[in-house]
């Protein structure tokens, strides 16, 4: 094989290398993405929701969503399922969980917000999505959400969606995972 | 050749070795081509065979044959083996037997890197196809593999799946990396890339495709291991992950894999509509650029397969632009192709037929491909036999017609003996009223709304499904003709001239039928 031919074969190989890992870092890129444009219904969380704060709002129609994970027992609901606010003002909302089985679990909540493009005028102050839920058995609560919409939201969105998807948890640490368990 | 003058060259002019041996050690490239053929042809009638058990259970609505879990691994173990199995070693195989023929080379540039890639392929697909007989069966999923179905519910067959992708990537990598060192080292002194016949071409932009996306195949299954046995939540929303993410690194992957599939097959139509009208190719260099525009293009196009995910406006309409824009470069080949036939001399030999079926059904293929771009009117077709009809359109009577059109067109260069002219001529248009017959009706079931991927349907798609189950066994039956066809030329026939088809061009027809073990020892003169 000729010099020519070899620094062919080592050229190609680096672009073999490269396209793996940029396939893994199309993970992280995607989430980026997915942050910026508010794609998805990510929620970007920001210390500055303060400056959301004004006299002059308007009226906005929140609904709220709760799934459940597939095979996640427990009750959860929205108290309200729709609830009219204020854009500019501070607004609370609570989400009803029971535990309804017989051992102690840990549950996630992922967020989301439709349509998309509402995202990045809300802010969340407070949310049980920000952290993991721990509940004993035949144990319940109401979780709460605290948020405030921008008045600069685009007057075409009148109705905004915020949904949870409640996850089982209680066996992520351990590396046997749950999908072992489904058979 | 006798011994005595064998001791007198150097082992660079010796023939075949004899036994099973010569085909496992082989570094030939014809060697390892024809071994890539009958790969890929027995991976056609296995993943042929499992089309059947489709066909056949969707003969009438209600649940007739299987059972709807072995009628999923069917369609999954169907699409990855058309797709792994046959078309893309056919296509390597091709490369293999033709490009150093074709470039004035005497070999591929890594011969043993050549024998490697070939070696790997029947364990990968030995792998996948020994998870049917696995506790769980085989792999369910579909053939896009979509996470959490091939995570989080898959059946344990599903690792064997992921390590013979790993396999067959490896496999496809190694190929293209030989390629593409033979091409850009290795061609006759004069052979510019601008005088490259136009399959080298094909080949050339192929393989860059093959080494930016096979890669990110590997990363993606590799994602799926992690997720499933190591604890990752790379397509895990309780963990932090999504699902959506790994449909966008499965397209990312898997539409310039598409164009894998196909842009082989426009080389091979150039060569064989030239030949056969006996003019020189219509728009030679716009068809290099159409080609890699067509390539470059395939890259910024994946999320038209997920209009339905819920993607905010702005992408819907790039993707949907940019798409649409790669009719413009297939438009330009298209047209190219007629008009090198328009006023030409043309001979309807078997291999004009498929060359020609091939212009014809794969631009109603492109066409429905078209309607699809169209983002408002996926949501209706998406997940429907419509999209079904579109990519066997551009598979079948595009990709594997090509690849038949090609064996007829260089088998007497292979073997040294005339095709059955007469036999072949019944195995096309068997083919071409089967193909047809199976595929057309699925257009009008899907938009009446049948959807993929389920064994029963309701009672107003019946009539259309029946006809395409009878179209569908027609169309199988007649590719054992085929076989028949090969191997009655391998065996003997009418002895083939050096040029075998008048008027042909490129180096291939400088040698002789069949052409010997080695040629181009020493590189020709290209003016």
């Amino acid at each position: 094989m000729n010099n020519s031919a070899k620094k062919t074969l080592k050229y190609l190989s680096l672009a073999v290398f490269g396209m793996f890992f940029f396939s893994f870092a199309l993970v992280p890129l995607y989430d980026v993405f997915c942050e910026v444009t508010g794609l998805n219904g990510k929620i970007s969380q920001s210390e500055e929701a303060s400056a959301y704060e004004s006299q002059i709002g308007r009226d906005l129609t929140v609904q709220f969503v709760s799934h459940n994970a597939e095979q996640m027992p427990w009750v959860f609901k929205p108290s309200e399922r729709i609830m009219k606010v204020k854009t500019g003002k501070y607004s609370n909302a609570t989400f009803y969980v029971k535990n309804n089985t017989n051992k102690p679990m840990t549950a996630r909540a992922i967020p989301s917000v439709a349509p998309s493009n509402a995202n990045e005028y809300l802010k969340k102050l407070e949310c049980f999505c920000f952290e993991e839920q721990f509940l004993n058995p035949g144990e319940e609560a109401l979780l709460p959400v605290r948020f405030i919409f921008d008045s600069d939201i685009p007057d075409s969105i009148n109705n905004v969606a915020l949904s949870y998807t409640i996850f089982d948890i209680t066996n992520y640490d351990e590396v046997e995972i749950a999908h072992h368990d489904m058979r | 050749m006798s011994a005595v003058i064998e001791s007198h060259h150097d082992d660079h002019h010796h023939g075949p070795a004899k036994g099973i041996m010569r085909w496992v050690l082989t570094t030939n490239h014809k060697d390892i081509g024809s071994l890539y053929l009958w790969f890929s042809f027995a991976m056609f009638l296995i993943g042929g065979a499992m089309a059947m058990v489709i066909r056949a259970e969707l003969f009438q609505p209600g649940m007739q044959i299987v059972e709807p879990a072995f009628y999923n691994q069917m369609l999954t173990l169907h699409g990855l083996i058309m797709v792994f199995g046959a078309v893309m070693p056919a296509f390597v195989g091709l490369a293999n037997w033709l490009v150093p023929m074709m470039i004035g080379a005497p070999d591929m540039a890594l011969p043993r890197l050549n024998n490697l890639s070939f070696w790997i392929l029947p364990f990968a697909f030995g792998i996948l196809l020994s998870s049917l007989f696995m506790e769980g069966g085989a792999p369910n999923f579909g053939w896009t593999f979509y996470a959490p179905l091939s995570t989080t519910y898959a059946p344990p067959s599903v690792t064997f799946f992921i390590f013979s992708v790993h396999i067959m990537g490896a496999s496809s990598i190694m190929g293209s990396i030989n390629v593409i060192v033979t091409i850009m080292n290795m061609r006759a002194p004069g052979m510019d890339l601008m005088k490259m016949p136009l399959f080298v071409w094909s080949w050339l932009i192929t393989a860059y495709l093959l080494i930016a996306v096979m890669p990110v195949l590997a990363g993606a299954v590799t994602m799926m291991l992690m997720d499933i046995h190591f604890g990752t939540s790379f397509f895990n929303a309780a963990g932090g992950g999504d699902p959506v993410l790994f449909q966008h690194i499965f397209w990312f992957f898997g539409h310039p894999e598409v164009y894998i599939m196909i842009l082989p097959a426009f080389g091979i139509t150039s060569h064989i509509i030239e030949t056969f009208a006996r003019k020189q190719l219509f728009g030679y260099s716009s068809m290099v650029w159409a080609m890699l525009s067509i390539a470059i293009l395939s890259f910024v196009v994946w999320a038209h397969h997920m209009f339905t995910v819920g993607m905010p406006l702005a992408a819907e309409l790039f993707f949907m632009w940019a798409t649409m824009l790669i009719a413009v470069p297939t438009g330009v080949k298209v047209f190219n192709w007629v008009a090198t036939m328009f006023r030409g001399s043309i001979t309807y030999e078997t291999p004009m037929l498929f060359a020609i079926a091939f212009v014809v059904l794969f631009t109603i293929g492109g066409f429905s491909g078209l309607m699809l771009a169209i983002t408002p009117a996926d949501f209706q077709y998406h997940d429907t036999y419509f999209v079904v009809a579109h990519f066997h359109y551009v598979l079948v009577p595009g990709s594997v017609f090509s690849i038949m059109a090609a064996v007829y067109y260089w088998i007497p260069k292979w073997t040294g003996n005339m095709y059955d002219e007469r036999l072949s001529r019944l195995h096309f248009w068997l083919s071409f009223v089967g193909v047809n017959v199976t595929f057309f009706p699925q257009h009008w079931i899907g938009l009446a709304g049948m959807p993929r991927r389920y064994p029963d349907y309701a009672l107003q798609f019946a009539d259309w499904n029946m006809v395409s189950t009878a179209g569908a066994f027609l169309f199988g039956a007649s590719q054992v003709l085929f076989l028949f066809i090969v191997l009655k030329t391998v065996l003997g026939g009418k002895k083939a001239t050096p040029e075998v088809w008048e008027g042909a061009r490129g180096l291939e027809w400088t040698v002789d039928s069949p052409a010997p073990y080695h040629t181009f020892s020493t590189p020709p003169k290209v003016s």
